[in-house]
């Protein structure tokens, strides 16, 4: 593989995609995300304005001031991103929107939203950074948390999780993704494939919190994701402007074309498993869940779905944009509007 | 004596019958003869099967709040007729459905049995529409009984309903009238007569007037979560959008109304949107509002603008659903943790629902801040005349907001600083190309440059300048209106408790002989000439329909060395509060 460009083809440079300094702990797996954020914007050579970084409260939550400084945040409430991401979807269009939230965040105060989101389907690359707990307030059992993982002191949990991926799938979301913030390769290919789809692209990121939950008895630490992952498949992303050759993994690859022209291949790694057939997928998912397996990789994919802007019909031109000679009717409307109540 | 175009009528009927076409026509017949009138719905929490009241008040004087007594009522619900009758007063009339058999049940009012199931087979053989169409049979003894003009409730039925079922419906009517010609003794008691119009007047209810103003100040993005009795207000523009906020070029609408999960997501949604640049709103009640509360907190402490309406109805918790009050004064101030206190709008009229919705989005915008518009369930609800509203000129105020151009030529942009001493900073949308302007909102501590901190100082700069900016608010924003007599007493009210305080200033005056000066308030935070009216009174009646006199509270807090002029007037029975009431309560403090 040829060295990588120091710039993109907006001309800037890998640093432009950074942000602000980081407050999280060292070796907090959210880290490694946010690192992956930063290199697959860098490499897309996304606009860094035209981007909308929005969040709800956690340490996963914070880490939009960490990345893309050069693009508007809002980290809002807990919970609750999933709402105000449908708002700035619906004021402006043109904005890519990256929604960075954590697993208590979006699986228990947020659940709701997060369900209604897929359902409208709002164009958003919606990363659930995935640790199993509630980091910021210290260490408390989330609902993604395992049921036999134990906290450090000793608790165990005996809930059964909810899981991301297989909820999003149900919910017929269009592009399902897992990762592990230990895989940087396939974890930024995912982002960029995410970041190509037209609605909802939901990534769950297992991400562990080295100081709550990344000891023995955790099955959401470092050693078990690397221990229990299972790569689905070896994937390639091809964007829009590429024009040279690239390099497809070799053996039996398939791709899935997104509607921007950008292009995902893959490998399987795994037999039979199919991204494009949601029933069969979701139930090797869950299977292999249950077995205690970690399947990381595209789990579903399914672009051509009508998005929120379908639904509501929102104009091409961004409601923000409007002037207000669309926006404010003239005197002779409210004349009719009062004649017909008269 | 005859009463001419002064007394109230009132229909009993079961929810889910159809009534309310009936009585609009009604209402409608007498309106369009020029005669002041007002209606209000009393229904219940229900779709089909529980007691229901219409009420529609003639008063030559232009009165347009609740009265308690009724003049002529329409029995047609069994379950209630026993107690509807016994509420009547000595001398009133009566129409009931025959089969009620209800005759000699009180020797001191006037009652007529109608045979309404037998005219209804009649007139209409369709077994399915007879239960509809019945309630025309009672307009059409209605028209005949009180001299209504028959043409003009033909016209009041075709525009409400077309084709086969106003045909039906004028039918029923017609069988109705036919039937007290041939029956009915002339009587002269109660009589609708003609009245010379002064200029254009229409009927309206207050969802619809917001939802208009909503529509002229170029609304964009609207979430929203199904609650009475503000349901209507969404529905109203949805239906006015589709027709006159369409794009010229490509006909797609200009404004997204989208139906959410609830109302905290309708809360961030209107924040999204607002914080990307839109003008957004929400239209909720009570327990939608508490719902949104820290997003609304968010919004202020981030200063992000969003239109709020709240529909008032009686709480607390699911409370009295279908009935009206004011007891959201309080939520509506302060809305939110922490130290808040938030721009609201107080409405009392047609023209203020429709004036104010639209001025809401430009003080949103101009202050950057969540702004309240207070209505309640009975403007919002009940029918109303007015004025034609007038057309809103001048251009949409957007606020201080920096595109590419303007950031161009700043040198150093800090997302809360205060620039120009008025303690509004100037804010920057998404998408903005140029490089320069993109910050990161949040709802923890943060300085003037939008960055994180937990510097004391820093924090407190920040929260002592937004309350610097929403009181600055004040002088721009609708001023008390002021009714002087001169003396040294005074009632001050807020929305729709005005028409009741105009009627009891006139009964104190014309029975009582008490003069009362009285300032309707309109708007929070307070003007000074709110602080200067109650200085210049010994005593203040502070009208409020609900418990806690939650205004009075507010009052207090801005003008405590005049608390003690302060006496509440409270009603929160559930009803509209009336002129007797307000009359009474003074009286009795008077004393
Ligand atoms: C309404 C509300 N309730 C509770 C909290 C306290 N709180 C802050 S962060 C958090 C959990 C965060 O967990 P997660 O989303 O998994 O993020 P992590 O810190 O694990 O990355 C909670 C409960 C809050 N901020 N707001
Ligand atoms: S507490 Fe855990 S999740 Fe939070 S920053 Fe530290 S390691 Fe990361
Ligand atoms: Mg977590």
């Amino acid at each position: 593989m040829s060295t990588s460009p120091t710039t993109n083809k907006l001309g800037l440079s890998l640093q432009d995609y950074t942000g602000g300094k980081s407050t999280l702990c060292v070796g907090c797996g959210h880290e490694g995300i946010t690192l992956q954020i930063i290199h697959a914007a860098f490499e897309l050579g996304l606009e860094p304005h035209q981007v909308a970084k929005l969040s709800g409260i956690g340490c996963s939550s914070k880490t939009p001031a960490y990345f893309l400084r050069s693009a508007w945040g809002f980290n809002s409430i807990h919970g609750r991103a999933a709402a105000v991401c449908t708002g700035v979807a619906l004021a402006n269009r043109s904005m890519k929107n990256l929604l960075v939230s954590g697993d208590g965040d979006s699986m228990s105060i947020g659940l709701n939203h997060f369900t209604h989101l897929i359902r409208r389907n709002v164009p958003v690359v919606y990363i659930i950074e995935d640790n199993g707990v509630y980091a910021l307030t210290k260490g408390q059992f989330s609902a993604t948390a395992d049921q036999g993982s134990a906290l450090r002191w000793g608790q165990v949990n005996e809930l059964p999780p909810v899981d991301p991926c297989t909820l999003a799938m149900e919910l017929g979301c269009g592009f399902v993704a897992r990762s592990f913030s230990g895989n940087p390769k396939q974890l930024k290919t995912l982002i960029k494939a995410a970041f190509a789809h037209p609605g909802t692209a939901v990534l769950d990121v297992i991400s562990p919190c080295v100081t709550w939950n990344n000891h023995e008895t955790s099955t959401r630490s470092y050693q078990s994701a690397k221990q229990r992952e299972i790569p689905l498949q070896e994937l390639g992303f091809i964007p829009p402007f590429h024009t040279e050759p690239v390099e497809i993994p070799a053996g039996e690859s398939r791709e899935v074309t997104f509607p921007d022209g950008s292009r995902i291949t893959f490998r399987t790694l795994h037999e039979d498993y199919d991204p494009s057939n949601r029933i069969e997928a979701w139930r090797i998912v869950h299977e292999s869940r249950e077995k205690g397996e970690l399947l990381t990789g595209l789990l579903y994919c399914h672009p051509d779905k009508p998005t929120l802007h379908d639904f509501v019909k929102t104009t091409q031109t961004p409601l923000t944009a409007l002037p207000q000679s669309t926006l404010k009717p003239g005197p002779e409307v409210l004349l009719r509007i009062m004649e017909e109540l008269a | 004596m005859t009463r001419v175009n002064n007394f109230s009528i009132e229909v009993a009927t079961v929810n889910g019958s159809g009534s309310q076409t009936a009585n609009n026509v009604l209402m409608r017949a007498i309106f369009q003869m020029g005669v002041p009138v007002s209606g209000k719905n009393f229904f219940p929490s229900n779709i089909s099967g529980m007691p229901t009241w219409f009420q529609i008040r003639l008063s030559h004087r232009g009165y347009a709040a609740r009265k308690p007594e009724t003049d002529l009522m329409v029995c047609m619900n069994p379950e209630s007729a026993a107690e509807d009758i016994a509420r009547l007063p000595p001398g009133a009339l009566c129409i009931y459905d025959e089969s009620l058999k209800l005759g000699n049940c009180r020797q001191d009012i006037t009652a007529f049995g109608v045979p309404f199931q037998e005219l209804a087979t009649a007139c209409c053989p369709e077994m399915k529409f007879q239960r509809l169409v019945k309630n025309m049979v009672y307009v059409g003894v209605l028209v005949r009984l009180l001299g209504i003009e028959m043409s003009e409730a033909t016209l009041a039925l075709a525009r409400l309903l077309k084709g086969k079922a106003e045909a039906l419906n004028h039918a029923a009517m017609d069988a109705g009238y036919q039937w007290a010609l041939a029956n009915l003794p002339d009587q002269e008691e109660l009589r609708v007569q003609r009245e010379p119009r002064s200029g254009a007047r229409l009927l309206i209810d207050g969802n619809t007037a917001c939802a208009l103003g909503a529509l002229f100040a170029g609304v964009t993005v609207v979430g929203w979560y199904p609650i009475t009795p503000s349901t209507g207000l969404i529905e109203g523009l949805a239906e006015y959008a589709a027709s006159h906020r369409l794009d010229p070029e490509t006909a797609g609408p200009t404004v997204a109304i989208l139906q959410m999960e609830d109302e905290l997501a309708s809360a961030g949604m209107v924040v999204g949107a607002g914080w990307a640049g839109a003008r957004s709103m929400t239209a909720t009640s009570g327990p939608g509002l508490s719902l949104m509360t820290e997003f609304i907190g968010l919004a202020y402490y981030a200063e992000v603008p969003g239109v709020f309406v709240d529909v008032q109805r009686v709480g607390p918790s699911t409370g009295l659903p279908t009935r009206s009050s004011q007891s959201d004064i309080k939520l509506c101030a302060k809305a939110g943790h922490g130290d808040t206190l938030h721009i609201n709008l107080y409405p009392a009229t047609m023209e203020e629902c429709f004036r104010f919705t639209y001025d809401a989005f430009d003080l949103a915008e101009r202050f950057q801040t969540p702004v309240f518009l207070v209505s309640d369930l009975d403007l919002a609800m009940q029918s109303w005349i007015t004025n034609p509203f007038e057309y809103p000129e001048g251009n949409l105020d957007r606020g201080k907001v920096l595109d590419e151009e303007a950031l161009k030529k700043i040198q150093a942009w800090g997302r809360y600083r205060d620039v120009d001493g008025d303690g509004i900073p100037y804010r920057t949308l998404p998408g903005t190309p140029g490089g320069k302007g993109a910050y990161l909102t949040r709802g923890s501590g943060h300085n003037a440059q939008a960055v994180y901190t937990e510097n004391p100082a820093e924090y407190t700069e920040v929260l002592l300048r937004i309350q610097r900016k929403i009181l600055s608010a004040a002088s721009v924003l609708p001023q008390p209106i002021h009714l002087e007599c001169g003396g040294k007493r005074g009632v001050l009210a807020y929305g729709s408790s005005d028409p009741a305080v105009m009627e009891a200033l006139d009964i104190l005056r014309e029975h009582h002989g008490t003069r009362l000066d009285y300032l309707r308030v309109r708007a929070l935070p307070f003007s000074e000439t709110i602080g200067g009216f109650l200085r210049s009174m010994e005593v203040v009646y502070v009208v409020e329909q609900n418990r806690d006199g939650q205004m009075a509270a507010l009052l207090k807090e801005f003008f405590p060395k005049e608390a003690p002029r302060l006496r509440s007037v409270l009603h929160f029975d559930s009803t509209p509060i009336t002129a007797q009431t307000i009359v009474d309560q003074i009286l009795s403090q008077e004393m």
